[in-house]
C-alpha cells in the first residue's frame, strides 16, 4: 500500500514538473516584451537592458525557469499589478473562501446524490425511482446562473430566510458564514448531485444484480446490509471516479457561483483577474488549479485502492 | 416425516413474451443425511425447483404456488424476516459460479465470519477464528493466511471451497448446491465432492445437487429426480436409476455419457426442448423420444411407480410398447 502511494505521488510530481513548464512557456509566448512594458515607451534602450536584467531576463530560458521555480517554491508568486499586494497573501485569502464553498457543495451532492442514487437503484421502475431520475435530469439541465437567481428570488426576496449574497468569514461568525454559504453550496452542488445519482444508481443496479448480492441474500442478510455494505461497496468505484473527474466542473461552477454570490473567493478573484489583465495573479491561479487537479486525482488514486483490494494488491494496474 | 417436503410445486415468471412456466407440479421429498440429484438438461427447472426452497428467485416477478415445508413448517408463506431467519442458517446455498459469487470488495475471512455473526451471534474475534477452522475444513491449505486473502487471490476450486465453508458455517439442515463443480478442473471435482460427502456424514446435512453431470450423480448421490422441460421425469434410487432407467429421457441421458471404451461420436437426443410458454396435454418428450408412439401425444403419462422407490411418467417405459 506504501508502495502505491509512493508510487502515486512521484506520478503526481512529474505532472506539476510538467505544468509548471506550460504555464512558464505560456507566459513566455505572450506578444510583446515585459521589459519594454515596464520601462515605458520613452525609455532608452539601456534603461530597457537594465530592468531586463533586474528580472533576470537577459538570462537563457533554461536559467529563468530555474528562477521561476525557486521563487514559486519559496512561496514568491510576484505582486498583483492591481493593489501590489504580493499574489501569495491574496491567494491566502480567497483559497479558504472557495475551499469552503467547494466542501459544502460536495457535501449537499453525496448526500443527496448518493443518497438518492441507491433508493433509485434499490426501488427500481417504482415512483421513487422516477422522481430521483426526473429531479437528476432537471439538476443536470439547469445552469448555475439560472439556479442562484431563482435562489436569491425564492428565499431572499419573496421569503427572506436567507440573506441574497455577501460573505462572513467562519472564524469571525460560524453561524452566520453557514447561513450565507447554504444557497451557494446547494446552487453549486446540484448538477454534481445529478450527476452523481446517475452514475451511483446505474453502479448499483449492476452491483444489485451481481451473484455476489445473491449470495449475500443466501446467507440472510438483512436487506440493509446486501445494499449498504455488499452492493454499494462495490458501487463507490464508480462514484470515487466521479468524483474526481467532476471536480473540475465543480471549480468553473464556482467562479459563477461566487460571482452571482458576491463571494470573494478563487473563482471571483479568477474572473476579475482576467478582466483586468492581471498576468501575476492568472499565472498563480492556473498554477493552484493544476495543484488542486492533481491534488485531488492522487486522492482518487489512493480511494480506488482502499476500495478496490485488486487495484491495491496488484499495486496499480486497474485489472 | 421427511425433512422436507415439496408439493405441488408451480414455478413461472412473468417476461415480456408472458408468463414462462419453469417448474410444473414438482412433488418431492427429501430426508435428513440424504443426497438427492436433480439432474436434467439447462432450463428443465432444477435449480428454480431449487431455489424456490430458500426463496431466492426474483421476487418481482416470480409466480410460485405449491407447499415446500422443512420440518412441517411451511415455507412458502413464511414473512420475509423470518425467511431470513432460514436462510443461511437452516437452508444455505452454493453456487455455480466460483468466481462472481463472493464479493470483490471483502476479505474471504470477513465473507464466512458475517454468516456466522448473522446468525451464531458470535463475537467479531470468535467469528474470525471459527472462519479459520471452516477454511480447514473445507481443505484449505494454510487457512490462517487464506482468511485475510481476497476473492481474486484465490482458484475457482479455493473460492468454490469458500463457498462451501459459508454455507456450512451454521451446520444448515439442507444444503442447496448448485451444479458446484461444473466450473471446475476434474480433478478439484473429486474433491468438492468429498467435502460434501464427509458433510453429510459428519454433521448430517442433506444435499440437494443439481447437476446435469451423470457421472457426479452416481458418484455420490443417494437418489436422483430427473427433470424434463420443467416436470419429473423419473425419480429412483441412484443403484436403481444406472441399473434400470425407465424413461427415454433418462437414457437418451446415459447413452450420451462419455465412455472409454467407445470411440467416436457421442450418442445425441434429436430435437429441442418444447417452449416454456405452451403445454398441450402430452408427454413434452414425445416429439424427441424414439419409442413413442400415438398414446404419448393423446394424453401426458403420470409418475407411476416401476419398482421400489421408482417413478417415472411414460406409457412405454424402458421402450416396451
Amino acid at each position: 500500500m506504501l508502495w502505491f502511494i509512493l508510487r502515486r505521488c512521484g506520478s503526481a510530481i512529474l505532472v506539476l514538473f510538467l505544468s509548471s513548464v506550460l504555464i512558464f512557456l505560456g507566459i513566455r509566448a505572450l506578444p510583446g516584451d515585459p521589459a519594454t512594458v515596464m520601462a515605458g515607451q520613452e525609455a532608452s534602450p539601456a534603461a530597457v537592458e537594465a530592468i531586463r536584467k533586474e528580472f533576470g531576463l537577459d538570462k537563457p530560458l533554461p536559467a529563468q525557469y530555474l528562477d521561476y521555480v525557486g521563487q514559486t517554491l519559496t512561496g514568491n508568486l510576484g505582486r498583483s499589478t492591481q493593489d501590489q499586494l504580493p499574489v501569495i497573501d491574496i491567494l491566502a485569502e480567497r483559497i479558504p473562501v472557495t475551499l469552503e464553498l467547494s466542501a459544502l457543495a460536495m457535501l449537499v451532492a453525496i448526500v443527496v446524490g448518493v443518497g438518492a442514487g441507491i433508493v433509485a437503484a434499490v426501488r427500481r421502475g417504482k415512483f421513487a425511482d422516477y422522481v430521483a431520475t426526473g429531479f437528476g435530469l432537471a439538476g443536470l439541465s439547469v445552469p448555475h446562473f439560472w439556479l442562484g437567481l431563482l435562489g436569491i428570488l425564492l428565499f431572499a426576496v419573496t421569503w427572506q430566510v436567507l440573506p441574497a449574497s455577501g460573505y462572513v468569514p467562519f472564524t469571525e461568525d460560524p453561524a452566520e458564514n453557514l447561513k450565507r454559504m447554504i444557497l451557494p453550496a446547494i446552487v453549486l452542488g446540484t448538477g454534481f448531485a445529478a450527476i452523481l445519482m446517475r452514475q451511483t444508481r446505474s453502479a448499483m443496479l449492476g452491483a444489485l444484480s451481481a451473484d455476489y448480492v445473491r449470495t449475500a441474500r443466501s446467507k440472510g442478510l438483512p436487506e440493509a446490509k446486501v445494499v449498504g455494505a455488499h452492493a454499494l461497496r462495490n458501487s463507490l468505484t464508480t462514484v470515487v471516479t466521479v468524483l474526481g473527474l467532476q471536480l473540475g466542473a465543480l471549480i468553473s461552477g464556482a467562479v459563477v457561483t461566487e460571482q452571482i454570490f458576491v463571494i470573494p473567493g478563487f473563482g471571483k478573484l479568477t474572473v476579475d483577474a482576467v478582466l483586468t489583465r492581471n498576468y501575476p495573479v492568472i499565472q498563480a491561479v492556473v498554477l493552484v488549479t493544476v495543484i488542486g487537479y492533481v491534488v485531488v486525482n492522487l486522492l482518487v488514486d489512493i480511494a480506488y485502492a482502499f476500495l478496490n483490494p485488486r487495484i491495491r494488491l496488484s499495486g496499480g494496474s486497474h485489472d | 416425516m421427511s425433512l422436507l417436503e415439496i408439493t405441488d410445486l408451480q414455478v413461472g415468471f412473468d417476461t415480456e413474451d408472458g408468463l414462462v412456466q419453469a417448474v410444473r407440479n414438482i412433488s418431492l421429498t427429501l430426508d435428513e443425511g440424504e443426497i438427492l440429484a436433480l439432474c436434467g438438461e439447462s432450463g428443465c427447472g432444477k435449480s428454480v425447483t431449487a431455489m424456490s426452497v430458500p426463496r431466492l428467485l426474483p421476487p418481482g416477478t416470480t409466480r410460485l404456488s405449491g407447499s415446500i415445508r422443512l420440518d412441517g413448517r411451511e415455507l412458502t408463506t413464511l414473512p420475509e424476516s423470518e425467511m431470513r431467519k432460514v436462510r443461511g442458517k437452516t437452508v444455505s446455498v452454493v453456487f455455480q459460479e466460483p468466481m462472481t459469487s463472493l464479493n470483490p470488495s471483502f476479505t474471504v475471512g470477513y465473507q464466512i465470519a458475517e454468516v456466522l455473526r448473522r446468525h451464531e451471534g458470535l463475537s467479531r474475534q470468535a467469528a474470525a477464528k471459527r472462519a479459520v477452522e471452516l477454511l480447514e475444513l473445507v481443505g484449505i491449505p494454510a487457512p490462517a493466511r487464506r482468511v485475510k486473502e481476497y476473492p481474486h487471490q484465490l482458484s475457482g476450486g479455493m473460492r468454490q471451497r469458500v463457498m462451501i465453508a459459508i454455507a456450512v458455517a451454521c451446520s444448515p439442515r439442507v444444503l442447496i448446491a448448485d451444479e458446484p463443480t461444473t466450473a471446475l478442473d476434474v480433478t478439484i471435482q473429486a474433491g468438492v465432492l468429498d467435502v460434501f460427502r464427509d458433510l453429510r456424514d459428519r454433521l448430517g446435512t442433506a444435499i440437494i445437487l443439481i447437476t446435469h453431470d451423470l457421472g457426479v450423480v452416481a458418484d455420490i448421490a443417494d437418489r436422483a429426480v430427473v427433470m424434463y422441460a420443467g416436470r419429473a421425469v423419473e425419480q429412483a434410487p441412484v443403484a436403481e436409476l444406472f441399473a434400470r432407467p425407465r424413461h427415454p429421457y433418462t437414457l437418451g441421458l446415459m447413452n450420451a455419457l462419455p465412455s472409454a471404451a467407445v470411440n467416436g461420436r457421442l450418442a445425441e437426443i434429436p430435437g429441442m426442448v418444447p417452449s416454456p410458454l405452451s403445454d398441450p396435454d402430452q408427454c413434452a418428450f414425445s416429439d424427441r423420444c424414439p419409442y413413442a408412439q400415438a398414446d404419448c401425444r393423446a394424453s401426458r403419462p403420470p409418475l407411476e411407480r416401476q419398482g421400489a422407490g421408482h417413478l417415472a411418467a411414460c406409457f412405454h417405459p424402458g421402450g416396451q410398447s
